[in-house]
């Protein structure tokens, strides 16, 4: 099977995000997105999917692969991403994750920072939750959560000074079945090689943690694969077939 | 002061390696982000924290802390426990909050760098 080169931003936050602009609605990502020389991008809110499809539709026939993903806090307030294939049914996901967070009766501004969209921008909801608060999910929860509805888990951003599995634990345990770690933008992709190959035999990536839509692919990284599915970025992480990963 | 008078003095509830209460506290130190322990906490630091996660006891290793005390009730994950008990590192406990322990040890000369 014929293998190409997909430019991927796998860490992308929307509106839904609380700490995300209201300007990141599914047209403008996507825009943005392929501006940007984007293949794949995964729409990945704090411990929500509920934009991820809305997006995909955006992306419908513009030759962009959307994946649903989240980005899970843990107990430890260390943050997870999950990602998913297209398609997958994220309901039981959500419905566990959503169990898990504070019950923290939100205000109603902070409620309206958390907006639900359609594929054409249109408001359709605002989420109650607290989705800025962390889960009571341990880590090890969290993966095995993620790893349950087929997804990768990431450990995000590990290089920063906050909600990192490595600044919240102090370094990744060798018994938490992540399937890669990513690094923030501050880092170049060889600085955070030098950085934390040792620390860790899982494959490093870097891409964009985007809350604006200027910041949509800062960071990259290229998959060599036959299509742009989950399937083919886990045997990408995992070095088979031909598969690959590579810094862009 | 050692460990188990600590132990006595603010009811501190032992989870791990009681067998190490005779150890001497040199000081004390509080946190949750366990990097900044890594960089901040010192040999012989009594280390206050509600982070239960098997990871607290390698910290307390590494710096070579008195031991571990959990604030606000939080109760160390049973592998913690396991982990604490073979690298002898005890881990004692408290209903009261990182902030009121903090206070008392500060009280009964147990003081930060």
């Amino acid at each position: 099977m014929a293998l190409r080169r997909f430019r991927a931003d796998l860490h992308i936050h929307t509106c839904l995000s609380p700490c995300g602009e209201l300007s990141m609605y599914p047209r403008a990502v996507v825009e943005r997105a392929r501006a940007a020389g984007l293949d794949i991008i995964a729409v990945t809110d704090h411990n929500s999917t509920e934009n991820a499809a809305a997006v995909g539709e955006a992306a419908a026939g513009t030759g962009l692969a959307v994946l649903p993903g989240l980005e899970l806090a843990t107990e430890e307030e260390a943050h997870i991403l999950g990602l998913f294939d297209e398609g997958t049914d994220l309901g039981p996901l959500l419905a566990a994750v959503y169990a898990k967070l504070p019950d923290i009766p939100s205000k109603r501004s902070f409620i309206e920072d958390q907006v639900i969209v359609d594929a054409e921008d249109g408001v359709t909801g605002f989420n109650p939750h607290c989705l800025i608060g962390a889960t009571t999910l341990t880590v090890y929860e969290a993966v095995d959560l993620i790893h349950g509805h087929g997804g990768l888990a990431v450990a995000s951003h590990v290089d920063r000074e906050a909600f990192s599995v490595i600044s919240q634990l102090g370094f990744i345990p060798p018994d938490l079945r992540l399937d890669a770690v990513e690094v923030s933008p501050l880092l170049s992709y060889d600085e955070a090689r030098a950085a934390l190959g040792a620390q860790t035999p899982l494959p490093l990536l870097r891409f964009s943690d985007a809350h604006r839509p200027e910041e949509i692919g800062r960071a990259t990284m290229v998959f060599l694969l036959a299509g742009p599915s989950l399937e083919e970025i886990r045997k990408a992480l995992a070095g088979r077939d031909g598969r690959e990963v590579r810094p862009s | 002061m050692k460990l188990s008078d600590l132990a006595a003095r603010l009811d501190l509830k032992v989870y791990a390696a009681g067998a190490g209460l005779g150890r001497e506290v040199g000081g004390g130190y509080a946190g949750d982000l366990l990097s900044d322990v890594m960089a901040h906490g010192r040999k012989d630091d009594l280390w206050l924290t509600i982070q239960v996660h098997p990871n607290i006891v390698a910290v307390a290793v590494l710096k070579d802390l008195a031991a571990i005390v959990l604030a606000n009730g939080r109760v160390p994950a049973a592998e913690t426990v396991e982990r604490a008990e073979k690298e002898r590192i005890p881990i004692l406990g408290s209903a009261a909050s990182t902030y009121e322990l903090a206070g008392r040890l500060h009280g009964l000369g147990i003081k930060g760098s």
